[in-house]
């Protein structure tokens, strides 16, 4: 094998990164994207989607809770305040349990990849309205904007967000040409990108990782398991996800996200899209 | 008349069956059957209440394709077996670290996953240490330099030169065993499908297969197929991402930038079948939630055919040039000697000439109509690793082709019952790292009472510590890389 036959070889392969975000993303046919969640649509009240939630990411509204009371709701309840169908899309693994037994169509898994949010608010999702990931504000973005260096940690992560992490660095995804890198060293880095529930046998080297990263530093959160534990959370062995002495700037759902979702988020955060 | 179970895999059979030896008894049969080329391939402890425990010792000849369920009760303590047989020392380590019991006469008794340990006692252990003016000590991890999962190593070096590596692991430590008793439930699916996130389809099938035969369940045939498609396209997926990773550690950059998008098209592939790139949501029992109609089929052959054609391109440049060759052969030797006595399983014991294989060796009945060739080489080094993944590969792929065209039409899905009360069964699947095998025990409730399972990574960490003695502490990496073992999947 010479030379001459890897140059050969080379030609054949081809240009294969991705024209995203030009273009838009191409997605499988099956692919389970944010859910949408609509309250009103939920008439029978069956509270079904609850039960069959593995994490616990579906909240009813009280005249659900309580059957009793559904005999006096009215249609405005269900819509109304805080007290109404939600999913918090942190928590949700997307295994679709809640939109298959749900006969009103409540609950519907679409094909948005765009998942990314920067409070954890936000990924509380109640109708139609998602508000997706601002960029950091002008004086972090002078800083990280064209340079962004992170330092992943898994802890306890399964090694499914790792590895769609792992494949941006792939010539399909290209991440360094966003001006995204992974470092070797915290004290190279600009922030941790966490993964996993974080284990409590993990929690003394995360801080002691946090603590080597120079100021200012940001955190971002993959996976269900980071942002609140997933199935893990309230496992005695878990922090049920980011303990609370760190400060998140950007929660990517999922179990795990497809490496476009993770994309989508990176450069949310970096303000490198507009829509 | 005692007597031990004797089992296919992903057969139940009631608890009764089993009947305890004396101590003794067992110790020295077990003993016997290791040492005559069984291969411990679970061991384990179910508490019955204070100091009192059963031992439950699965061992599998590979050779009949029948598994073997002994045990016997104890108190507070049992015989170490692992100065004789040392593919049991991580079993005997684990048994006291989860249930207390001493396993008498073990060498190095030190933590698994330090379970409960406190902040400042993580990874806290006596390791093993080489004395003299010359040597010193290498520390690296838990937090390494890449996008990896967790875990510390500690080198023992004279000058360059590795003399020994210790592991101390249990950084990735969840509590999923602990989590499934009682179960199954609307969670379990899940854990199992996160107990190792890279091998979701092959913990899946283990689980399924399991909990199948306890409820005395026969899936379609067309659900098996689907289910060993999948199961294939993840070993796929993983050894094309490994081959790359191998060439990326040594610097030969065109194989690790074409397998590294190689790898995705597989995961795509699974992908196509259920919309999850690491086949979430596929296996679930009573077959598969997702059927293949024919423009999947279509689909997947010709995006197979495409990547079978970048690898043909991409891999045996890797292994023709001599810039390589240089790298991979004599680095991180093992000999088969080794690898039989530490118990090592999958492309890591094939590489050094084993010939184990779940798909060959414990088919389920009825045997499946594809001839399957077991994938091995004999030097025991990182080109052999590299290698038997390369052989399995190319098998993996025809297999698939094979398999999706001659899908029979039975039907994906078929109606579950609740698992038989008082049952033991035992599920081996041939993951892509190796031999997974899910030990399951209901009790009189019908409820799960213990779930065991064993990752290939458990036997086979112990593997890349030994293959690293006498090696460059700098060809760590590739060595490391070579086995690629899961974390999660030994810490659980």
């Amino acid at each position: 094998m010479g030379l001459i036959d890897i140059l050969l070889a080379r030609a054949k392969q081809g240009h294969r990164t991705i024209g995203y975000p030009k273009n838009p993303p191409v997605l499988p046919e099956l692919f389970q994207g944010r859910p949408i969640v609509r309250p009103e649509l939920c008439r029978s009240g069956c509270g079904k989607c609850a039960d069959v939630c593995p994490t616990g990411a579906i909240t009813l509204p009280t005249h659900i809770k309580n059957p009793e009371l559904l005999l006096f709701a009215t249609s405005d309840d269900a819509g109304g305040g805080d007290d109404t169908l939600s999913l918090d899309v942190g928590r949700c693994i997307f295994c679709g349990e809640c939109e298959k037994v749900c006969g009103d169509k409540a609950i519907e898994f679409t094909k948005e990849h765009r998942m990314a949010a920067s409070s954890r608010e936000a990924l509380k999702l109640s109708g139609e309205t998602y508000e997706m990931a601002k960029a950091l504000d002008k004086k972090a973005l002078k800083v990280f904007g064209r340079s962004l260096k992170l330092r992943q940690v898994s802890a306890g992560g399964c090694n499914a967000c790792e590895a769609d992490i792992n494949v941006l660095n792939t010539v399909v995804f290209d991440l360094g040409r966003f001006g995204i890198q992974f470092a070797a060293s915290p004290r190279h880095a600009d922030g941790l990108l966490i993964t996993g529930p974080v284990t409590k046998n993990m929690e003394l080297a995360l801080r002691k990782t946090w603590d080597a990263v120079p100021e200012p530093k940001i955190v971002i959160a993959v996976g269900a398991c980071a942002i609140n534990g997933g199935l893990y959370a309230g496992h005695a062995e878990t922090r049920s996800g980011i303990p609370s002495w760190l400060k998140v700037d950007l929660y990517i759902p999922g179990c795990p996200p497809h490496p476009i979702t993770i994309l989508d988020g990176l450069l949310r955060l970096l303000g490198k899209l507009d829509e | 008349m005692r007597s031990r179970l004797t089992l296919r895999n992903a057969e139940a059979a009631p608890l009764k069956a089993i009947e305890p030896f004396s101590a003794a008894i067992f110790a020295e049969r077990l003993l016997r059957d290791l040492k005559g080329g069984y291969r411990l391939i679970s061991y384990f402890a179910q508490k019955t209440g204070g100091q009192n425990a059963r031992l439950y010792a699965v061992i599998a000849y590979d050779d009949d394709g029948l598994l073997r369920v002994a045990a016997t009760d104890v108190a507070g303590a049992f015989e170490s077996l692992t100065t004789d047989t040392p593919q049991a020392h991580l079993f005997e380590r684990e048994i006291f670290e989860q249930t207390g019991l001493v396993p008498k006469g073990h060498p190095w008794l030190k933590p698994v996953r330090f379970t409960g340990a406190s902040p400042e006692g993580m990874g806290v252990m006596k390791f093993h240490r080489v004395e003299g003016a010359a040597v010193h000590e290498v520390a690296v991890g838990p937090v390494h330099a890449g996008i990896i999962e967790p875990g510390h190593f500690r080198f023992q070096c004279e000058g360059e030169t590795v003399l020994h590596l210790d592991t101390a692991l249990g950084y990735q430590h969840r509590g999923v065993e602990r989590s499934l008793k009682g179960g199954p439930d609307k969670r379990s699916i899940h854990y199992i499908e996160t107990l190792a996130g890279d091998t979701t389809i092959g913990h899946a099938t283990a689980w399924c297969q399991a909990l199948e035969s306890l409820a005395g369940v026969d899936i379609s045939f067309r659900a098996r197929g689907i289910r060993e498609i999948a199961l294939e396209l993840e070993r796929l997926a993983n050894h094309v991402g490994d081959i790359g990773a191998l060439a990326g550690d040594i610097g030969f950059l065109p194989t690790a930038a074409w397998c590294g998008r190689l790898r995705g098209d597989f995961l795509n592939m699974t992908a196509v079948i259920c919309g999850n790139r690491f086949g979430r949501g596929l296996v679930r029992p009573g077959g598969v939630a997702f059927d293949l109609a024919k423009s999947q089929v279509a689909d997947i052959l010709n995006r197979l055919n495409e990547a079978h054609e970048g690898l043909d391109a991409a891999v045996p440049m890797l292994f023709d040039s001599p810039s390589v060759l240089s790298r991979f052969e004599e680095t991180g030797r093992l000999s088969i000697h080794h690898a039989v006595d530490l118990g090592l399983v999958g492309p890591a014991a094939r590489a050094c000439g084993i010939e184990h294989d779940v798909r060959k060796n414990f088919t389920r009945r009825p045997e499946p109509s594809t001839r399957f060739t077991i994938s091995t080489w004999s030097t025991g080094d990182v080109f052999a690793r590299g290698m038997v993944r390369w052989l399995e590969i190319q098998r993996s792929i025809a297999y698939v082709r094979d398999r999706i065209r001659g899908l029979p039409e039975d039907g994906s899905m078929r109606p579950m019952k609740p698992p038989r009360n008082a049952h033991v069964a035992v599920s081996l699947v041939e993951g892509w790292r190796g031999e997974i095998c899910h030990t399951a025990i209901t009790g009189a409730d019908g409820k799960l009472a213990l779930y065991k399972v064993v990752d290939p990574s458990f036997h086979n960490w112990m593997g890349l510590a030994v293959a690293m003695r006498g090696q460059q502490i700098s060809d760590f990496p590739l060595c490391n890389k070579s086995f690629n073992l899961s974390y999660c999947g030994h810490d659980l």
